[in-house]
């Protein structure tokens, strides 16, 4: 039986790989000296690109419910770790309070979505439809806690004076803290709402594009962005307000103590 | 002359977060109703770690600070707060127009049973040969003594019992110290009974205008010292 989709194979990815030396050549040409990191990062998304696809084969002919969440508990933690990478300054516990807020969040929204949303799915576990949702949902829950935790840090270094003026008039830790946290949770939640508005119109994104290469009729694929669209925003916008929520809590402690101090003494990132 | 004590500090230490070291160190002191205290020391003796420590705005790691002869934690802090204000020497002005901050100091839930009061405000600025249009003013274009008097009329007219004021005029010029100075004895002479301040200063003469009891910091200890 034909295939609903043209399958690649090797000759047609080493055909797309030729585009790439066009990267090369603009390197050298401008002399930008990037054609070997060009050559790396090419090299690593076949390789790793690769090693996933063996490993989700498995996972797929297997179908267990441990081989899955431990998959599942894999990306949580590189998710995890990966959102503090970017902050400019850490406190004692930034690690935990990220891996908790990226946990327990997009587990949450990718339960709901196929235990709810999802209905009809014949077992909870079914890789096809986990994975690759819990992929969706962890990238962008990953990008909001790192963007709100990067906001947050920022905004209590540069407004520490303010913060600590109105402590000093009798302010509660949440009444001084309030403008920074407001702040970062905003700055967790724009990309995705800036996504939302312009999605269709700016772009397609990537599993409808897919759906639709795959065959899917375009208005069943588009249900299914509409539907990933709202898990990710919901995913984005619930760990982005608890990994806020945490670390405010690890911040100010309940003598309405701004502990500036642990913020100072925490290694930048490299 | 009042006796009562108002904040006691009984052997109070604080640690350096980075290395542990003491920084401060069984330190002790009674501030009573009535008192007007310099506090003089060399720098990096840890004249506002005890300051702070006293207002509890930093974590003591020893000893005990009590108000009134009780400790003070968790929700009791706001409102301990509002009755010992700590004011540091490069004011913070937290609204963009002065009359704004000055507001904004009632908005907080501590103190939103008190209603702002232009007319006191004014009255000072004019005791203080300062112009109304002050109150018009953006923030950002004040001088560092201007934000300095706003700052301290913001806490003042909260009616604390206890200003800790750490080198308020250090950076000021003459003129304007003396305008905050001013500003301080007016708030004090309201109740001279009831109110208490420590004043950090480096400066003899104005030990000896602002305070009636001088202590130096000296390696973690207060030392009484001569006016």
């Amino acid at each position: 039986m034909d295939s609903p989709y043209v399958i690649l194979g090797w000759w047609q990815v080493a055909l797309a790989s030729l585009l790439i030396l066009i990267n090369g050549v603009i390197s050298a040409s401008l002399r930008l000296k990037m054609e070997r990191t060009l050559a790396v990062a090419a090299i690593r998304t076949v390789v790793q690109l690769l090693l996933i696809g063996m490993v989700l084969e498995w996972v797929f002919r297997v179908e267990r419910a441990t081989v899955v969440v431990g998959l599942l508990s894999i990306m949580t933690l590189v998710a995890g770790f990966t959102a503090v990478q970017r902050t400019s300054c850490r406190y004692p516990g930034i690690w935990w309070n990220a891996l908790i807020s990226v946990w327990v969040s997009s587990w949450f929204v990718t339960a709901y979505a196929v235990m709810v949303v999802m209905g009809s799915v014949q077992q909870w576990y079914q890789p096809q439809y986990t994975i690759p949702l819990m992929g969706m949902i962890l990238g962008n829950t990953m990008n909001g806690v790192s963007l709100g935790l990067s906001a947050l840090i920022d905004s209590l270094k540069s407004q520490r004076d303010r913060v600590e003026t109105l402590l000093a008039l009798g302010a509660t830790r949440w009444e001084a803290a309030s403008g920074p946290i407001r702040q970062a949770v905003r700055t967790g939640m724009i990309p995705l709402v800036n996504m939302m508005m312009v999605v269709g119109l700016v772009n397609l994104p990537g599993m409808m594009t897919g759906q639709i290469l795959a065959g899917t009729r375009p208005i069943h694929a588009v249900n299914y962005q509409i539907v990933i669209m709202f898990l990710v925003a919901s995913s984005a916008a619930l760990g982005t307000v608890s990994v806020v929520l945490l670390s405010f809590l690890r911040l100010f402690n309940r003598d309405h103590q701004f502990l500036a101090a642990r913020l100072e003494s925490s290694a930048p990132p490299h | 002359m009042p006796e009562h004590v108002l904040l006691e500090a009984h052997r109070i230490g604080r640690r350096a977060t980075a290395t542990g070291s003491w920084l401060l160190r069984g330190v002790s002191l009674r501030i009573r109703a009535g008192q007007r205290i310099a506090l003089a020391g060399l720098s990096g003796s840890g004249k506002t770690l005890l300051l702070r420590s006293l207002a509890r705005l930093d974590p003591i790691d020893e000893g005990q600070i009590l108000w009134r002869g009780r400790s003070i934690s968790g929700g009791r802090v706001p409102e301990f707060r509002r009755r010992v204000i700590y004011l540091h020497q490069r004011a913070t002005l937290i609204e963009s127009r002065v009359e704004d901050d000055l507001r904004a100091a009632f908005q907080l839930r501590v103190n939103r049973g008190q209603p702002f009061c232009l007319e006191t405000i004014l009255q000072w600025l004019q005791w203080l040969g300062r112009d109304a249009d002050l109150l018009q003013r953006r923030s950002g274009d004040l001088s560092g003594g201007e934000a300095q008097l706003v700052a301290i009329m913001r806490a003042v007219q909260l009616e604390p019992d206890l200003l800790l004021l750490d080198e308020p005029t250090a950076a000021l010029d003459p003129q304007t110290a003396e305008a905050v100075e001013r500003l301080v004895d007016i708030w004090f002479q309201q109740q001279p009974d009831h109110r208490a301040m420590v004043w950090v200063t480096h400066n003899p003469e104005q030990s000896r205008r602002v305070a009636g009891r001088r202590l130096t910091l000296q390696q973690g200890e207060l030392i009484e010292a001569d006016l």
